[in-house]
């Protein structure tokens, strides 16, 4: 790692931000080249937490596993329960009951929810404002609340199974999550006015950064920084999944390629996780919650991929298993890396207060990248 | 003659020092508990409320906790400028208190110069933060100083500008004059722009949101304060706090009337509770302020204080120039 100042620029100097920095959210260090308060040149630095998750996958039986998908990415864990059981499920040919198809879009739905709102807090907290994040994470604790009832947990969750889930919703949680509906929506006008309409908010990341359709092809970006840029590619729409073609809902999609553009999309997608959720309670189908599925399932010899999307984007479980019940290999495909990945050509040039609020506007959950 | 001179005096010099020592202190106490009541019901939280009725007390175990720190000297640091920063900044603090005038009789001190004496010690905080930036041998820190100074000389144009308006009606430097005269009419309604622009320069020149880039604290992690724990971190915050009031009582004194108020008995004295009502209603909405916005980028602060606040200053001056000579 070259952490010298460039030969021949003596006015340059290394800023080491991280691992342990307000801004990285985790354990993320970035080494910036300095000149005076512009950003010359981002580095990420990677590896402070790294748990070896792909290779634990290669030493125990694939149950053995599920736990750990929700070590990866603390904010949607249900999401990474449903891409594992789902790469499961397509190697062991095992199809889920409808029921329990429709329970993992609730609950996975409400995952995408008090993961966009807190990165919702957390974006305008790294532009200075204390007082936002406060407010969703009121907005988020009820749905903590309502997974704890059903889950068992609040953050890691270990709730779905090969076959479909641990426990049934009952009425309490359909009703509850009604109630939060109701609630949630009750607030969007608040940070309407809060935090959209600020008038230092929205100079501080309108025309910030510049995704382009182009460098997100290059860096393999997707999800809503994706979306920014104006394409319209969301997992759920593009390869569906698990139950989400009955749902009538739309992917938000925006043209201005600025962190504006990233933040208009995530708010959308907010309420179209309502729309889904609305949906799903209406028309959930009766019926067993698990499919009746043999004690101990061998994996069959052969590949097997499965692709969710996650709050940040793209996830993709990969398995190769080789006909024990111990999978040969487990390739995860996480967004946040590829999202991570273009900072350096994005925040070139910037004062140090952008790279913050473009990371910010990233949405990175770094234990994702070092799983 | 001497002795008639020298000893009242000396005394009521020693007086007004303990006033002022109080009133540092006492403000302190006040806006912290203030602040983290406040900040607490715009979050919908109640705040501090373990220690006494209500978390009154909340602050007095903070200052235990804070003396009681180890002052971590940090190897690589400046030693000696890295001691006397958090000293050059709280020191002054206490002197502006001395010409300030509570009531018409409660002052320590009417110089002819007051407004002129309070700018010059209030300045000299800009030297404070750069000492502890440099001192510290951080870069955070000297990021943090390097933008202190930047803002400080920045804001105190507009600052100095409407200032000057202010003095051209009032004809004299004495803040007690300043005060006389608004007796008919507060300053406020008869130069709102002016009111305005002092008192967003004020949040500039005090370091506080949205203009808190000095300590940003999601950037710079603390800014100058980095390196500071304990004492030395707890001097940097009381001076903050005094250099609020002393900021909002220049306010109240060159807008608000000052001690103006309905009258009350023994007003000589007692017209200090409407300039008390009136320092602590800014700042309260000082804090309001802090609590609602994000912070400026360091491009747009500068921008707005060169591109609108000076150029508004100015034109307001001639106006002000014109309608007196008129």
């Amino acid at each position: 790692m070259n952490t010298s100042t460039t030969q021949g620029n003596t006015h340059r100097y290394v800023l080491n931000m991280g691992p342990q920095h307000p801004s990285t959210h985790g354990v993320l260090r970035v080494i910036l080249e300095m000149e005076g308060e512009y950003v010359v040149n981002p580095q990420p630095v990677l590896g402070y937490g790294h748990r070896m998750h792909e290779k634990m996958a290669e030493s125990r039986s694939w149950a053995g596993f599920l736990p750990n998908t929700a070590r990866m990415d603390y904010l949607a864990a249900l999401v990474y329960n449903h891409g594992y059981v789902g790469v499961v499920e397509r190697l062991a040919g095992i199809e889920p009951t409808p029921r329990a198809e429709y329970i993992r879009v609730i609950t996975s739905e409400l995952n995408r929810l008090q993961s966009h709102l807190l990165w919702l807090g957390v974006l305008v907290l790294d532009l200075g404002a204390f007082t936002p994040i406060m407010y969703t994470f009121e907005d988020r604790e009820k749905i903590l609340d309502i997974l704890e009832d059903v889950t068992g947990s609040r953050l890691t969750y270990c709730y779905m199974r090969v076959g479909g889930v641990v426990n049934d919703i009952d009425d309490k949680f359909v009703e509850r999550t009604r109630a939060y509906i109701e609630w949630q929506r009750s607030r969007m006008p608040m940070y309407e006015k809060l935090v959209t309409g600020n008038i230092i908010f929205r100079k501080r990341i309108e025309e910030l950064g510049e995704f382009t359709p182009d460098l997100s092809r290059r860096y393999g970006v997707t999800g809503p920084v994706l979306r920014a840029s104006g394409v319209p590619y969301d997992i759920r729409r593009a390869e569906p999944y698990s139950a989400y073609p009955e749902f009538d809902f739309e992917i938000p999609v925006e043209h201005g390629g600025d962190c504006m553009a990233t933040y208009l999309v995530r708010v959308r997608e907010i309420e179209q996780s309502l729309r889904i959720l609305e949906q799903a309670l209406d028309k959930l189908p009766e019926g067993p919650f698990r499919a009746k599925t043999p004690k101990k399932i061998k994996l069959p010899p052969g590949d097997a991929s499965f692709a969710v999307e996650s709050p940040r984007g793209e996830l993709v479980y990969h398995m190769t298993a080789d006909g024990s019940d111990i999978p040969y290999r487990l390739k995860i495909r996480v967004p946040s890396f590829s999202n991570l990945s273009i900072m350096p050509e994005l925040c070139r040039g910037m004062l140090l207060s952008d790279v913050c609020a473009c990371m910010g506007s990233l949405d990175l959950v770094i234990p994702e990248i070092d799983r | 003659m001497t002795e008639s001179f020298f000893l009242p005096d000396l005394l009521r010099i020693l007086f007004t020092f303990v006033c002022a020592i109080v009133i540092v202190f006492g403000n302190a106490v006040v806006m912290g508990y203030l602040e983290r009541k406040l900040a607490g019901r715009f979050q919908r939280r109640p705040g501090p409320m373990e220690i006494g009725w209500q978390g009154v007390l909340q602050l007095a175990v903070d200052g235990v906790k804070l003396v009681g720190k180890q002052l971590v000297i940090p190897a690589q640091s400046d030693k000696v400028l890295y001691r006397i920063a958090p000293i050059v900044s709280f020191a002054p603090a206490a002197l502006p208190l001395l010409v300030i005038p509570f009531s018409p009789k409660l002052q320590g001190r009417d110089f002819d110069v007051g407004l002129l004496f309070i700018l010059a010690i209030v300045a000299i905080n800009v030297l404070a933060i750069l000492i502890a930036g440099w001192g510290s041998n951080n870069k955070y820190s000297l990021l943090g100083a390097m933008r202190s100074v930047a803002q400080n000389v920045a804001y105190e144009i507009p600052m100095l500008l409407t200032l000057l308006s202010v003095i051209m009606v009032t004809n004299t430097f004495s803040l007690q004059g300043i005060v006389e005269a608004q007796e008919r009419i507060w300053f406020v309604f008869l130069m709102p722009v002016a009111f305005i622009v002092f008192f967003i320069a004020t949040l500039a020149e005090t370091n506080r949101a949205p203009f808190d880039l000095p300590e940003a604290e999601s950037e710079l992690t603390a800014g100058f304060m980095t390196e500071y724990s304990g004492m030395g971190f707890s001097l940097f915050f009381m001076a903050e706090y005094t250099y609020m009031f002393i900021a909002c009582s220049l306010t109240v004194i060159l807008f608000l009337g000052g001690w103006h108020g309905p009258p009350l008995p023994y007003a000589d004295y007692t017209s200090a509770i409407w300039f008390f009502l009136k320092v602590y209603f800014l700042l309260i909405v000082m804090i309001w302020i802090r609590w609602t916005f994000p912070r400026v980028r360091f491009d747009q602060l500068m921008n707005f204080c060169w591109k609108y606040l000076v150029p508004f200053s100015l034109v307001h001056l001639l106006v002000t120039a014109v309608v007196v000579k008129l």
